[in-house]
């Protein structure tokens, strides 16, 4: 009698209901938007939904299995992921190397494994947990000052060794995700200087592709003799500026003339390089591809449809909502299929078909609204392991959703990576539940103080 | 520490905030400022599907359809799911080769794209459509298409009717905002072209929405947007269709045209033009062929004579001279002249006198006397109070000209031809600054430069039954509803001959126009108790300088006392024109006035002239010609068929026994004349008028 009223009492106290609330309303939103895309008049909808045949009523089937799964997260004692942790992430990494071993390509990438039962595992899905644990592992540690940079090393390494090896797996979606833990990273201590170091990289990549290479020579230029203008009271004081200054120019032009092309002409796939450069607006010229030149000169197929036709037909798709949108089920390009992986990747589209920019605004506010409280939730943790965990939880979803959701407007090269909780897909749905049940178990013992 | 981090979390909320609003932005910028996206939404998914409708049916005066419409299949295609069909199996049943199967389906993919239907084959015979429609489940991309298709149950007016047929592009780019699309069919000529806006009626829009492979998935938004087909609406003529299938019976083998006009209202009582062919000969599977058969008949039966063509009017144009003459005061009705064989007040003694003795204007009206409507043409152009030839022939030209001559009536059918009234600047070029009325002596007989159609000379005639003014002549009566009657607001207005004319001028011409059905050269052709107004003419003509056989003219009006028709009649190159032009007149007038024929005498008269070949000989010839042209390659090709077929199925050793004797002599035989190489004589047809240059000697003038 009395371990019954405890268990009662640890499963429901303590729980972060507003998350449950907010996530049972986005699995039933995706599931909606996969009944937009799939849809066919004159069927009889309630019998589809229970037949299992069509992809909504086979996430409803997933979305039933994740509810199984995260009450059972609930149900677990919180110590054993931090005892776990380290050995899961191995467990993840190992799983990764056998990929390149008994792998499994599916969709052009070597990244799953059979396991039997016509399921395959794509380990750096669960990986993505297994780091998230290992991280606040590893920042939870006593002996751990992440203010030293020998710290901060190992915590960088920690979260991009999965990131290289998803690379060599053909992933680079799934590599980038690994990205959003330089935000746990860089809450727990890492200095700022490093993001605004990524910001101006970023925007120095993107101003190197939209503007002719000595246009923005001449344009660096002039602004580092601007700086040394404005600045050169201080360079007075301190000579060290002016050296400074140089060497970032020196660097950006470097970037700029040499890094950026080089890596666009060999290090990426030509289709990557299209890809990038078609969403700024530009061609890219396969023939100056390293890779292009050397493997396909043979039997090099030109594609059937031109590469931007995804984000085309996905940009048509929303901006045809309007602002209200066309209604429930009333989307012609939706009904149409003409965007591709409607379903999966492109699964906003149908949701910004249908309800305008009204509807993509509300929708939008809701994961905003979770990512607060996730942050709120973090801020809350007694434990570092805890807060940790919540902010990976956080920055995952967040890296998730805007590249997501970048992508399908036409702000961010296609990468095939889903939109959390609303794609279609089992794995994706059972990442994301795991995730989020994960942490809510462990904030429902953020009295206790977990190492 | 604390203070730190939690500016931190800021700052990460802070970072989740920008993205969004980023994201946001962008939003707003491709849903509420962007318009491209909307339309090119449309164009991808929305499928409009023009519905056809009715095309208006033509009625003639008796409510009677001179036109219906039926249905008629099309084959169909959409390449893009035409694919990995049984293309041999398509082909057999279409009786086309695979070869032809290529080049049509790449033709049509150019044309317009692969993803929307096109007319494979188009209008399929009942025999195809039944072998199309059987198997036609086995060649998915495929279908029957529905057009409906005009049929004739008179068989009778195909020179005013028109057609119909696909538009090409031209007319695509000329009517551009019009809302036609590849593959509609618009009417091409006759009354099809001119009342189109009228018989196509409203062409209904359906909305579907497609998928990225076209395929139609529903209708878009339950069919809010969808707009029915509204028919076409009918056109009532004039016509009389009785009449009508009379005149195409009588100028059966004959060259020229009829028209008739109701003198009261104007409108057209019939229009023939001969030859003509059976309006459905151009509907249907085989329509290409046949018209392509009817193109180069050397007779040109796809012109219509009635309006098209021009001729000198001959005698029937002294009635004009006449009401000129006495208008202009230059004679009264008692003035007479004597013939004594020839005209000699040019000196020249010429025109000819037929009938020698002494006419007044009644009787050298009846008689067609030359002389004296010489003297009243010299008469009216010597006047003094004009001061000169130049300014006279300008007044007489003014007089003529509200006879409707010399202009285009403005009938309802495309391509009317003005004629011609000869201007004093035309003659200065010829004759000098001082042409005299000697000069142009040959127009006051109705040769010369003057000519009209046969519609301004029935016209003529419905001027002069009505003393003065006519409707301007039209094919259209009334139309279905209101909506176009602005379109016959023309033909309500009445146009009046110069006031100066009184009737008693017209009394005059109309006695010597009964005159000439009584006594005269028109007396042959009278109608059994009716008083009938007529005048013949027979007009001298060239084709290529080489003086051809008279063209018989006749046109009269009936009765005299309430005209109810005026008409005309042409036959070419039939000789005199009381032999052929005016018996048909009469008939045509019996037929309209008493609704049948109904003297067993009056109507075998009607089988002769019906089995009368007035074919010129010039044309004659050139049929004959292509015949044996066409003769000659058939037989070539049945050669060279035989010669394959035995070839092709057996080994030259049983070829050796098999072989026709001729063709084993020279196995490899070339054609030996080719008899497209020969050069073929223009099929144009011109209508030369006489030369003033040359001075033609006028023989003829009844």
């Amino acid at each position: 009698m009395h371990r019954n009223y405890h268990s009662t009492q640890t499963i429901s106290s303590g729980i972060d209901w507003v998350i449950v609330a907010i996530y049972l309303i986005l699995v039933a939103i995706g599931i909606l938007c996969i009944f937009m895309v799939e849809y066919k008049p004159n069927t009889d909808v309630l019998a589809s939904f229970i037949s299992g045949k069509t992809n909504y009523s086979k996430q409803l089937i997933f979305a039933g299995v994740c509810l199984v799964a995260a009450i059972f997260i609930l149900l677990t004692d919180s110590k054993i992921y931090t005892a776990f942790a380290n050995l899961s992430y191995t467990l993840g990494i190992v799983l990764m190397l056998a990929t390149f071993v008994v792998g499994r390509s599916i969709n052009g990438s070597k990244s799953w494994v059979p396991i039997g039962g016509g399921f395959n595992l794509q380990p750096a899905e669960l990986c993505k947990i297994f780091t998230a644990l290992a991280l606040a592992k590893y920042l939870s540690r006593q002996e751990t000052d992440f203010s030293k940079l020998k710290s901060q090393l190992i915590g960088g390494a920690l979260a991009l060794a999965p990131a290289v090896l998803s690379v060599f797996q053909n992933e680079t979606g799934l590599a980038l995700v690994y990205l959003s833990f330089f935000i746990v990273m860089y809450r727990e201590g890492l200095p700022p200087g490093l993001l605004i170091f990524g910001f101006s990289f970023a925007a120095l990549v993107i101003a190197t592709l939209i503007v002719e290479p000595n246009t923005l020579a001449l344009a660096l230029t002039v602004i580092a003799v601007l700086t040394i203008y404005f600045v050169r009271k201080q360079l007075k004081r301190n000579k060290r500026l002016l050296s400074i200054i140089i060497v970032l120019w020196a660097l950006s032009v470097g970037i700029q003339r040499f890094a950026v092309p080089y890596i666009f002409n060999n290090v990426f796939q030509c289709y990557q390089s299209t890809r990038i450069y078609s969403m700024v607006g530009k061609d890219y010229d396969c023939s100056k591809n390293h890779h292009h030149t050397n493997s396909s000169k043979a039997n090099y197929k030109p594609p059937r449809k031109p590469d931007d036709y995804n984000v085309r037909q996905s940009k048509i798709a929303i901006g045809s909502g309007g602002i209200w949108g066309k209604g429930f089920l009333k989307g012609t390009q939706t009904r149409g299929k003409y965007v591709p992986e409607q379903h999966t990747d492109f699964i906003f589209t149908s949701l910004g078909e249908a309800f305008g920019l009204a509807g993509s605004l509300f929708f939008l506010l809701i994961y905003l609204f979770l990512l607060f409280r996730i942050v709120n939730i973090a801020e809350r943790q007694r434990s570092t392991f805890s807060r940790v965990y919540a902010y990976s939880v956080a920055s995952i979803l967040f890296f998730h959703i805007v590249v997501n959701v970048c992508m399908t407007i036409g702000l961010f090269p296609i990468i095939g990576i889903p939109l959390p909780l609303i794609s279609y897909g089992g794995s994706s749905l059972l990442t994301f539940t795991i995730l989020i049940f994960i942490m809510l178990r462990l904030d429902a013992d953020r009295q206790m103080v977990l190492r | 520490m604390p203070v730190f981090n939690q500016s931190r979390s800021r700052v990460i909320q802070i970072i989740f905030a920008i993205v969004f609003i980023i994201i946001a932005a962008q939003l707003t910028n491709l849903q509420v400022f962007s318009k491209k996206y909307k339309l090119q939404a449309e164009n991808n998914a929305i499928y409009r599907k023009v519905i056809y409708p009715d095309r208006g049916i033509i009625f003639d005066r008796k409510n009677k359809s001179l036109l219906e419409n039926s249905i008629m299949f099309d084959l169909v295609v959409t390449p893009a799911e035409a694919r990995g069909i049984d293309t041999l199996a398509l082909c057999n049943l279409l009786d086309i080769d695979t070869a032809e199967y290529k080049r049509r389906m790449r033709d049509i993919i150019f044309k317009n794209t692969s993803v929307r239907p096109s007319v494979f084959e188009p209008l399929l015979s009942q025999e195809m459509y039944a072998r199309l429609n059987e198997n036609i489940y086995k060649f998915p991309g495929f279908e029957l298409s529905e057009r409906s298709v005009r049929t004739y149950p008179f068989h009778i007016g195909a020179n005013f009717l028109g057609y119909t047929a696909e538009v090409n592009p031209a007319f695509l780019t000329k009517h551009k905002d019009e809302g036609y699309e590849m593959g509609d069919y618009t009417g091409m000529t006759g009354l099809e072209r001119t009342y189109e806006k009228v018989l196509m009626g409203q062409r209904g829009i359906q909305r579907f929405i497609k998928d990225n492979r076209s395929r139609i998935q529903g209708s878009y938004e339950n069919g809010l947007f969808d707009t029915a087909a509204i028919a076409g609406k009918n056109l009532y003529l004039s016509l009389d269709a009785q009449l009508q299938a009379l005149g195409e019976k009588l100028m059966t083998n004959k060259v020229g045209s009829i028209v008739a006009i109701d003198p009261n209202t104007g409108g057209i009582l019939c229009m023939v033009s001969a030859p003509t062919y059976d309006p459905n000969y151009l509907t249907g599977s085989e329509r290409s062929r046949h018209f392509n058969k009817l193109y180069k008949d050397p007779r040109l039966p796809l012109l219509n004579r009635a309006i098209y063509t021009t001729y000198s009017p001959g005698s029937t144009f002294k009635t004009v001279v006449g009401i000129v003459g006495l208008s202009e005061g230059v004679i009264d009705e008692r003035f007479s002249i004597v013939c004594n064989g020839a005209f000699w007040g040019c000196g020249n003694g010429r025109p000819k006198c037929l009938d020698k003795g002494t006419f007044n204007l009644t009787s050298a009206i009846a008689h067609s006397d030359n002389t004296y409507f010489a003297t009243v043409y010299k008469r009216i152009l010597d006047q003094q109070r004009y001061g000169g030839a130049d300014s006279a022939l300008k007044v007489f030209n003014s007089y003529a000209y509200t006879f409707g001559l010399g202009h285009r009536l403005g009938i309802d059918l495309p391509g009317e031809q003005p004629g011609n009234l000869p201007i004093s600047s035309y003659y200065r070029k010829i004759f000098g600054k001082n042409w005299n009325s000697c000069n142009v002596i040959s127009n006051a007989i109705g040769q010369g430069e003057v000519s009209t159609t046969v519609l301004q000379l029935a016209n003529v005639m419905a001027t002069i039954a009505n003393k003065g003014w006519y409707y301007t002549p039209h094919m259209v009566d009334s139309i279905e509803g209101k909506e176009f009657d602005y379109l016959l607001d023309r033909f309500k207005e009445k146009h009046l001959t110069d006031s100066a004319i009184p009737d008693s001028v017209y009394e005059a011409v109309q006695n010597g126009m009964q005159g000439v059905m009584e006594y005269g050269t028109g007396a042959a052709a009278q109608v059994p108790g009716v008083v009938v107004c007529g005048k013949t003419g027979t007009v001298q003509n060239f084709y290529h300088g080489v003086a051809q056989k008279d063209h018989a003219f006749f046109g009269a009006f009936a009765p005299r006392n309430h005209p109810k028709i005026a008409i005309a009649v042409l036959c070419e190159n039939a000789g005199f024109g009381a032999q052929s032009a005016a018996p048909i007149a009469s008939l045509m007038i019996e037929q309209y006035l008493k609704d049948s024929i109904p003297e067993p005498d009056r109507k075998l008269k009607v089988e002769e002239i019906a089995k009368l070949n007035l074919i010129p000989a010039r044309m004659k010839a050139e049929m004959n010609r292509l015949d044996s042209i066409k003769l000659k390659r058939e037989e070539e090709q049945n050669r060279q068929n035989l010669q394959e077929q035995l070839l092709d199925s057996s080994g030259t050793e049983t070829t050796e026994t098999l072989l026709p004797n001729e063709v084993k002599q020279q196995p490899n035989h070339s054609l030996p004349n080719q008899p497209n190489k020969k050069k073929q004589q223009p099929l144009t047809m011109a209508i030369l008028m006489t030369d003033h240059k040359k001075k033609k000697i006028f023989q003829f003038n009844a």
